[in-house]
């Protein structure tokens, strides 16, 4: 293509197109973008990624490492197999130990039969990614261990992972209803409406959070159902979030204010709803999906520490931070060291968020 | 000059105010008073109060009285330093909090002290040399410094630290020194305890702060004066630290605004996962046992903390920085 025919496509492609190229110029962002989305297909697919029931306990399957699939057999042939366990106490230190039985293999099937579920919360059915041949996954496919009360890591992580993510994104709703609202006031009127709300967004930065939001959480009466107490601590982490959002929607604000395609849409007597949804949304839409996109993994991390500390989401809630709680004292850790996985997928959402955030903010201004 | 203090000091009077309204609320939002919580602790040892003693126990605490009379009475108490007993403990608050504080005071100082102490040089270093291989390197730890929440940072480094070298990294004193009064050989054990701490708590921050240097630092270097300066033979040195670094070094001191609550946060929790004996321990028991007088003063004493050092941080950037001094004059 030569320089002016790629000029020419500059000049006339759209405002999405422009973003689109300049973002895709940022490999790390775009992969993290392909991340995330993986991260929401699991928590919608959460069920059917899982292949033992996330609360089905078992003493007798307490702590078992993680196992590995054996994906050929003996003449060398793929095939994917796994063994059940046998477990042993020991009689000296009544810690039990498991050991493949090489005598019951099972095949490791593709949409096997499991437990039942609603797909969606909508379609009752038993199929799921991963099986065994005699549908009975609980006795033989361990991928990542079994907790203190026998239930399956991998398969509490997806449900775990449905939930953290949504309370990000419920979250982040909130704080970006209350950011935009109170940002967009300050930053239209202007004047002592804009100073109070300056002044209100100063003094709640300037209070260290976690105290606040423990003793808010604190606050959530025990005898509530895991959706109020879902709720409730979703609201906390979004009272504090949207202070951030609601600088960026200001700043946004006040220097749209200025422009000259806003003072014409005024001078041709359009109405205020009109220039600010038609003319200035538009313009800065891309800058609240960035700013978005940076704030979810501070509610993640806000939501899993709540958690993790016992003041957030309690069981029988699965999420980052309650799994994480089982991994919480050094005895633990020594004894099931794969409690930690939980860790894994945590850091890497919130990597993958920051990296996109910053693509996004990059690209927000494909003219610049 | 003088309005931008009063201005400041201002600020910070609404905001202890304000702190005081939240702590207040929280004291207030768990359903029952102190009364029921006395009541029931009587009834688990095996005495019991009747309704009217409660009632009277009620009157006397002030308790049936409206919230915002309530309020300014326990306000009035806190401005006397009266914090009020731990209900289980059965001691004064403040005894019950002691040297707690004082250890929050200094793993936060010094988690920012370090902060600055490694933002810095590795700053300036990512900037000159941008696109190097430690540039890279720092730029990846960084992003883990970022990603990695606190309190998974601190868990990891201690199982690391038991796997690996078989060491307990938890706690601030050993053993021996733990209960033992202060003395000289007591603050040197605790000085040995508090480097890895620190480093877990400044982490997060210093990543932050390298990333602001750096970019500031880029922008600074491509300055025509810097061209200049270079031109005219300054040597490389310099070049660089005489003039851009001091431009780009406005962040250190601006952002310790923030720095502060966020660093006050985080030694709370990573003081729970290394179960170190500063009030952060203490606030999450106290909030778990529903011991409402001792949660709420630490909540207090923490907010008023950090706005507070946020004050003294603001009149020191004044100080040094000619801008704020001079922006202020106009």
């Amino acid at each position: 293509m030569s320089a002016t025919t790629a000029e020419n496509r500059v000049a006339v492609a759209t405002q999405r197109q422009l973003i689109w190229w300049r973002f895709r110029k940022h490999k790390l962002a775009l992969i993290s973008g392909v991340i995330v989305a993986l991260f929401y297909f699991v928590s919608l697919f959460a069920d059917t990624i899982a292949y033992t029931e996330p609360f089905d306990s078992q003493a007798s399957r307490s702590y078992i490492p993680p196992q590995p699939i054996h994906w050929f057999d003996a003449n060398g042939h793929f095939h994917p197999t796994v063994y059940a366990l046998k477990g042993k106490r020991d009689l000296r230190t009544f810690k039990l130990t498991y050991a493949p039985d090489a005598s019951e293999p099972r095949d490791v099937v593709l949409f096997g039969r499991g437990y039942e579920y609603r797909l969606f919360g909508l379609f009752p059915t038993n199929i799921h990614l991963l099986g065994v041949s005699n549908g009975k996954p609980q006795d033989a496919l361990f991928l990542l261990g079994t907790d203190q009360l026998g239930r399956d890591v991998f398969s509490r992580l997806m449900l775990a992972t449905r939930t953290s993510l949504s309370i990000g994104l419920v979250g982040v709703v909130m704080s970006l209803v209350l950011g935009v609202l109170l940002g967009g006031i300050s930053g239209l009127y202007g004047g002592l409406v804009d100073v109070v709300i300056q002044r209100v967004i100063e003094i709640l930065r300037s209070i260290p959070t976690i105290p606040l939001w423990l003793g808010l959480a604190a606050a959530v009466p025990a005898s509530w159902t895991p959706q109020q107490v879902y709720f409730s601590i979703t609201l906390i982490i979004s009272l504090i979030g949207w202070t951030e959002l609601a600088r960026v929607v200001r700043g946004r604000f006040l220097a749209l204010r200025e422009e000259d395609f806003i003072t014409a849409a005024e001078l041709c007597g359009a109405s205020r709803m009109r220039i600010i949804f038609k003319h200035m949304v538009p313009s800065f839409l891309s800058h609240i999906i960035a700013a978005v996109s940076l704030a979810l993994p501070a509610m993640i991390i806000s939501e899993t520490t709540l958690s993790f500390l016992g003041l957030g989401l309690r069981p029988p809630a699965i999420s980052w931070g309650v799994m994480l709680q089982d991994a919480q004292n050094l005895e633990t850790l020594a004894l099931a060291p794969w409690l930690l996985f939980a860790a894994v997928p945590v850091i890497v959402v919130i990597l993958a968020f920051n990296f996109l955030g910053d693509g996004l903010r990059d690209a927000a201004d494909p003219y610049g | 000059m003088v309005a931008y203090i009063l201005r400041r000091l201002g600020l910070a009077v609404i905001t202890i105010w304000a702190i005081t309204v939240v702590t207040f609320i929280i004291l207030q939002l768990p359903p029952g008073d102190f009364v029921d919580a006395y009541v029931s602790q009587a009834a688990a040892m095996g005495t019991s109060i009747s309704a009217a003693e409660a009632e009277a126990l009620r009157h006397a605490y002030g308790l049936d009285q409206p919230l915002i009379v309530q309020y300014f009475k326990w306000l009035w108490h806190i401005v006397q330093g009266d914090f009020g007993q731990s209900f289980e403990y059965g001691r004064p608050v403040t005894e019950v909090i002691g040297d707690r504080l004082w250890l929050t005071i200094v793993l936060s100082l010094g988690a920012i002290v370090v902060t600055w102490g490694l933002a810095l040089p590795i700053g300036i270093y990512s900037a000159v040399r941008q696109y190097s291989i430690g540039d890279y390197i720092f730029t990846f730890i960084g992003f883990i410094g970022l990603a990695l929440p606190n309190f998974l940072l601190a868990l990891i480094i201690m199982y690391l630290g038991l796997r690996l070298f078989n060491v307990s990294v938890g706690g601030l004193f050993s053993s021996d020194f733990a209960l033992a009064p202060w003395s000289l050989a007591k603050v040197w054990d605790l000085t040995k305890h508090l480097p890895v701490p620190m480093l877990i708590l400044a982490l997060a921050g210093t990543a932050q702060l390298v990333r602001i240097m750096r970019a500031n630092l880029l922008d600074e270097l491509r300055r025509p004066y810097v061209v200049t300066a270079r031109a005219r033979g300054l040597p490389e040195r310099q070049v660089v630290m005489k003039y851009p670094v001091r431009a780009a070094l406005n962040p250190f001191a601006s952002t310790i605004g923030y720095l502060l609550p966020y660093t006050v946060s985080g030694s709370v929790i990573i003081s729970v996962v290394l179960s170190l004996p500063t009030v952060g321990p203490l606030l999450l028991h106290s909030l778990l046992s529903q011991d409402e007088l001792l949660s709420s003063t630490i909540i207090l004493m923490l907010g008023i903390l950090t706005v507070v050092g946020t004050l003294i941080s603001d009149l020191l950037l004044m100080w040094i920085d000619p801008r704020i001094r001079l922006g202020a004059l106009k």
